[in-house]
């Protein structure tokens, strides 16, 4: 199957998940257009950061499937290398690799393993490295750098990939309030560029502000779906109106 | 007035969730596996200087055929001969069983991660086996099950007895340094497998450049701590008659007529020796760790 522009970049059909005896998805199908940028709110423990972890197959799946740019990512025979290279992933604890500097941990996966020319490589390290506005700390060391700092690294390192889409993994919740702003800058800018972006987040008000869709997931379902607009003013499920109650 | 009882403080647990439980300092005490060199880093500095006075001093009713200067003098005239054929040995067999050792330990502990369960697994039982033999065992079977030459074409290549011992001592170093490595590679955070697993890495191009050169510090003084101890064991080869310091000190005091004056200078002057070697070596690999220590 070849992938189209005019089909979902990522489609999630039913998708289905256990941990031993512990179900975590329970049937979930979300659809993702290129340059869209969707945000999954819920409760802790509903299965987002799951969810988005199967889109790259750090999870595997049980039943369902999931398909990036026509690729089957629940295959048997998956080619990890070709899905990866098409999907970056962001984390919560941004694990930077420590004993390399920021531009290092930047040109890493390029050099390693697009086998890539190396001075190509710093180039594009460099101009990622300005795009996440961290010049001057080309040179850091992760453990020298704030949380945000390094967020915002680790942010580069996946685009130094070049990916057509990038998975944000509650990449704010470590984060103290006014760094956030700083990794939500940089997301901002990239979503604005056109990059198909996945995020789970609980920063409610930046959901609102840059998401083009949102979902609400709860005990591994999708309750409640829709465009930001009319998602926050008139949830219908009862689940999402109090979920919304406590946060807004 | 009677309290109400708390549960696990004044009365029994009655608990399964670990946390509730009151602690058991013997269960959770992890066993150290430096204990030998934090031992013997943490001796003083002045230690020799008892050993020597011990040896000095140990026999103030010397007997009438044979004084205890006579013995002091036999060992003086022996001393280099000890150091450069005896000592040096030990310094030999201790440094080519370490290299034996390291290189088979870290074959062994990589396969102790593989995902192929049969290779981890026979990993794992090797590891085990050697790691729990007793370490004379370990050279007497290599003594006795080993031919002491091989033929190759039409070349016979002697095996001589000290070679057996450095086979016989590198096989419990290659069981424990296989646990060096396994522990150093387990010690990184799963995050970071994620990390480079999600940067398109291959299982294989994650280990050797992103996991192993994270660990690689943190072996240098466990694996150091293991050869001041294979330092101290290969005495051990004076029963298999290799002619190392032990076997030699025998020899010369037989040649002085076996006087029992002998046996405190000549084998205080082994411990000294040995101290002397190996308490440097401690000192370093806790300074070492105390570096390397993991910040991460």
């Amino acid at each position: 199957m070849t992938w189209t522009t005019d089909q979902p970049i990522i489609s999630i059909k039913d998708v289905h998940k256990s941990f031993g005896s512990l179900e975590v998805l329970k049937g979930i199908s979300i659809d993702v257009m290129k340059g869209e940028v969707i945000c999954i709110i819920g409760p802790s423990g509903s299965g987002k950061s799951t969810l988005i972890r199967c889109i790259n197959a750090l999870n595997d799946i049980q039943a369902g499937s999931i398909t990036v740019e026509g690729q089957e990512v629940h295959a048997a025979k998956l080619d990890k290398l070709a899905l990866r290279k098409k999907v970056g992933m962001v984390f919560q604890q941004y694990n930077l690799f420590p004993h390399k500097t920021a531009l290092e941990n930047v040109m890493m996966a390029p050099l390693k393993v697009l086998k890539e020319g190396k001075t190509e490589v710093e180039a594009l390290a460099r101009a990622l490295i300005r795009k996440v506005r961290l010049e001057g700390k080309e040179d850091s060391y992760p453990g020298e750098l704030s949380g945000g700092q390094q967020q915002r690294v680790a942010i580069a390192r996946s685009l130094a990939m070049r990916p057509d889409v990038m998975l944000f993994d509650e990449v704010t919740a470590a984060l103290d309030p006014e760094t956030v702003k700083e990794v939500l800058v940089t997301i901002k800018d990239l979503a604005s560029e056109g990059m198909t972006c996945i995020l789970v987040t609980h920063e409610m008000g930046f959901a609102r502000e840059i998401a083009d869709h949102i979902y609400f997931t709860d005990r591994g379902v999708i309750v409640e779906h829709g465009p930001p607009a009319t998602f926050f003013t008139d949830a219908k499920d009862p689940r999402t109106q109090e979920f919304l109650s406590q946060i807004l | 007035m009677r309290l109400k009882p708390i549960p696990g403080v004044s009365t029994e647990a009655s608990s399964d969730l670990p946390v509730l439980l009151p602690y058991d300092a013997k269960k959770g005490a992890v066993p150290d596996s430096m204990l030998f060199t934090r031992w013997l880093a943490n001796m003083p500095p002045w230690t020799p200087l008892v050993i020597f006075a011990v040896i000095l001093l140990w026999p103030l009713t010397a007997h009438a055929a044979y004084s205890y200067g006579e013995a002091m003098d036999a060992l003086w005239r022996w001393m280099p001969f000890l150091v450069l054929h005896g000592f040096s040995f030990n310094v030999l067999i201790s440094f080519l069983a370490m290299v034996i050792g390291t290189a088979l330990g870290a074959v062994l502990g990589l396969a102790q991660i593989s995902l192929n369960p049969t290779t981890r697994r026979f990993a794992w039982f090797t590891t085990q086996l050697f790691r729990n033999s007793p370490w004379l065992v370990l050279l007497f079977i290599v003594l006795l099950a080993f031919p002491f030459e091989i033929q190759i074409g039409g070349v016979i290549i002697p095996i001589p007895d000290w070679m057996k011992a450095v086979f016989g001592l590198s096989l419990p170093i290659m069981a424990n340094i296989s646990e060096v490595v396994r522990g150093a590679i387990q010690s990184v955070p799963t995050a970071q497998w994620e990390a480079s697993e999600a940067l398109a890495f291959s299982r294989q191009q994650t280990l050797w450049q992103i996991i192993l050169p994270q660990c690689a510090k943190r072996m240098i003084p466990p694996w150091m701590n293991w050869y001041a101890i294979l330092t101290m064991a290969t005495p051990l080869c004076s029963l298999l008659g290799v002619e190392e310091i032990i076997t030699l000190s025998r020899q010369a005091m037989e040649s002085e007529d076996n006087h029992p004056e002998l046996l405190v200078p000549f084998f205080g002057f082994a411990l000294l020796i040995f101290f002397a070697y190996c308490y440097p070596i401690a000192r370093w690999t806790i300074a070492l760790e105390r570096r390397f220590a993991v910040k991460l």
